[in-house]
């Protein structure tokens, strides 16, 4: 991991990769030994928890390829976050009433297989964000954060017209879905679904960070015209890397309806974009673990002040506030040092 | 019948567009002149329409409670702007996003706290409760008129405004180059600020006007940001005019849309499936519209030039 995250650090003179690359271990061995720790003292809540930072950690690890690396600020990664969900709920309810997807133009049965309903988020997601990234990318900066926003919207509002999936109601997972061999409603089994996938996209990420798609994803980022010059067309590669980050996402969307049972419209939410984003500021964008960092605070931001008041949502926004404003780089950036990219 | 039901329902994407044009021109303008995306406007269209319904509720009438809201607005947005957004006009759009992101939950949160969860009502003032009859027959609400009006002035305002006067002529310059205005003695820190507070009062005027049309609770700002930033998408960010032309098309084609797709759906299959398809795809009609207009023009019917 460590080799790794050196060749993931875009401008690793000033850095300190060595000292990255030990939180990250760290922050990665921490994440696992939280739950099982809670459930050898008789507290599963808190394996749910775990479970909830390892699925919104790999939401921002997906947001984080196209925001931190390939610089493409998206406010629309909550469509893809419950395009995934989606699935996994129509996949469920297809399967509960032993009826298919659909019938045509092929007959598609539903499936109660985590990794069949998986496979189907990440094609639709995939697909979705192909051809919302052939638009969005054709134009950039303030543009492209307002169309990716009115994009996730318009899937946002479709959901809640569309009454055939429970509309604005949303829809319910009775029974979790299967995993082969494993029981699923164990909190800590399923906890360790959710570490697996995350650590696998951590992984995906760390490798397409370090292969010329990488290192040509950063350049368009920081200067695309260069990028053109050398022989590489810049638009292509940062629709690939929208179409990865938006599977990420879409995977993290799936086992957070499980992990709720419930799938709903506020998944789709441009409030739930927001959060993304701030899942990988938090942590500090364009790390590796960034995002894992910036779940794991938000997540207990969100349990210690919404135990202090009713009102937790008021700090929470002051709080990151003065991330923003006062602190840039995130939590890896703080105990890491080095410069985040402008 | 069908006369009339279209002259009503244009006039209703009428009013939604003037509305749209008042958040949207704060949102261009602050765009234009600053280089901010402000996610936090629709908290100052929340807060002109809370402080419309205390103040009514307070004073008894509506009147009162419109002229403290524009001014409350705007005040609200000087002391954002003093006090957050200044440090974010040298910061990239990634910041700029996520402090007013935050702004939103501060903002929601805070609303919650002093007005309660409970939405407010807002009563129609009594001078405007009637009707008027439409060529067709049907009656139209004089207040919904009343809204249009007002929007089309202060769109003619705002028009002089930036054509015509000393300030006008400053936000122009601006817009276009702001070293060069500052070395020419006019205080940028003190121009933004006003720009802002303009924004925020139009968005002030915009919430309290709708709040007696629909209840005035927390979160309502955001269904219409997410419009007024379709709109200026559509017309161009940084351009009032753009603004006024996106702001007009959005109104008229999402109020149209809601009545007549589902009729033009029932035309080729069952009334109740045609219902569904066409509300659905009714509520995706301006989005499919931005998308079209973007990739004909992928900077916007009128590209920014004030």
């Amino acid at each position: 991991m460590a080799e790794q995250t050196t060749h993931g650090a875009p401008e690793a003179a000033p850095r300190r990769p060595g000292r990255e690359a030990w939180i990250n271990a760290g922050l990665a061995a921490l994440l696992l030994a939280a739950p099982v720790a809670a459930i050898g003292l008789g507290e599963p809540y808190y394996a749910n928890l775990a479970s909830r930072v390892a699925i919104l950690g790999l939401a921002g690890v997906g947001l984080n390829l196209a925001l931190g690396y390939g610089g493409m600020v998206s406010l629309g990664h909550a469509a893809f976050f419950g395009i995934g969900g989606y699935a996994a709920g129509i996949a469920a309810q297809a399967a509960f009433n032993a009826e298919p997807v659909m019938g045509w133009p092929v007959t598609l049965p539903g499936t109660d297989l985590m990794p069949a309903i998986w496979l189907a988020a990440l094609v639709v997601a995939g697909l979705v964000a192909a051809a919302m990234g052939a638009i969005c990318l054709r134009t950039s900066g303030v543009y492209f954060i307002m169309i990716t926003l009115a994009f996730a919207q318009m899937i946002f509002y479709f959901a809640i017209s569309w009454p055939e999936y429970g509309g604005e109601d949303g829809l319910s997972i009775h029974v979790r879905n299967r995993f082969p061999g494993v029981d699923t409603y164990d909190p800590l089994t399923f906890f360790l679904i959710c570490y697996a996938c995350l650590m696998a996209a951590i992984w995906l990420t760390s490798r397409l960070i370090a292969a010329r798609f990488g290192a040509a994803l950063m350049c368009a980022r920081m200067n695309p015209g260069r990028l053109a010059t050398v022989g590489i067309e810049p638009f292509p590669v940062k629709l690939a890397a929208f179409v990865v980050s938006a599977m990420l996402t879409a995977l993290a969307g799936a086992l957070y309806a499980e992990l709720n049972g419930f799938v709903s419209p506020a998944m789709l939410n441009w409030h739930t974009s927001g959060e993304i984003i701030v899942f990988c500021i938090l942590g500090g964008v364009g790390r590796l673990f960034g995002p894992v960092a910036g779940a794991a605070l938000y997540v207990l931001m969100e349990h210690v002040l919404g135990g202090l008041t009713e009102h937790w949502q008021l700090p929470l926004g002051l709080i990151i506030l003065a991330v923003v404003l006062f602190a840039r780089g995130g939590l890896i950036g703080l105990l890491a040092g080095g410069a985040r990219h402008g | 019948m069908t006369l009339a039901l279209l002259v009503e329902q244009l006039l209703n994407g009428l009013q939604l567009g003037v509305m749209l044009f008042l958040m949207a021109a704060g949102l261009t303008l602050v765009f234009g002149v600053m280089g901010l995306i402000n996610l936090a406007h629709g908290a100052l269209y929340m807060t002109g329409a809370f402080v419309c319904a205390w103040v009514a509720g307070m004073t008894g009438s509506f009147w009162a409670g419109l002229l403290a809201a524009v001014p409350a607005a705007a005040l609200v947005g000087a002391l954002v702007e003093v006090a957050v957004i200044r440090r974010l006009y040298a910061r990239d759009h990634l910041d700029q996003v996520l402090a007013t992101f935050a702004l939103i939950l501060v903002f929601s949160e805070g609303a919650r706290m002093i007005f309660g969860a409970r939405p407010m009502w807002l009563d129609i003032p009594e001078a405007l409760t009637g009707h008027v009859s439409l060529p067709g027959g049907a009656a139209y609400p004089v207040y919904r008129l009343a809204i249009i009006a007002v929007g089309l002035a202060v769109a003619a305002g705002l028009f002089w405004l930036i054509r015509r006067t000393r300030l006008g002529m400053r936000i122009r310059a601006g817009a276009s180059d702001r070293e060069m205005i500052g070395a020419l003695g006019v205080d940028i820190a003190r121009l933004y600020t006003v720009v802002f507070a303009l924004g925020a009062g139009l968005a002030g005027l915009a919430g309290a006007m709708v709040g007696a049309l629909q209840s005035v609770q927390v979160g309502m700002g955001e269904p219409v940001l997410i419009l007024a930033f379709v709109t200026i998408v559509i017309g161009g960010i940084g351009s009032i005019r753009g603004a006024l032309v996106g702001a007009l098309l959005v109104g008229v084609v999402d109020t149209m849309g809601r009545i007549f797709l589902p009729v033009l759906f029932g035309l080729f299959t069952d009334p109740s499936s045609a219902t569904t398809t066409g509300a659905a795809l009714a509520s995706m009609l301006i989005y499919l519209m931005m998308a079209g207009i973007l990739a004909v023009r992928p900077s916007g019917l009128f590209p920014a030039d004030g």
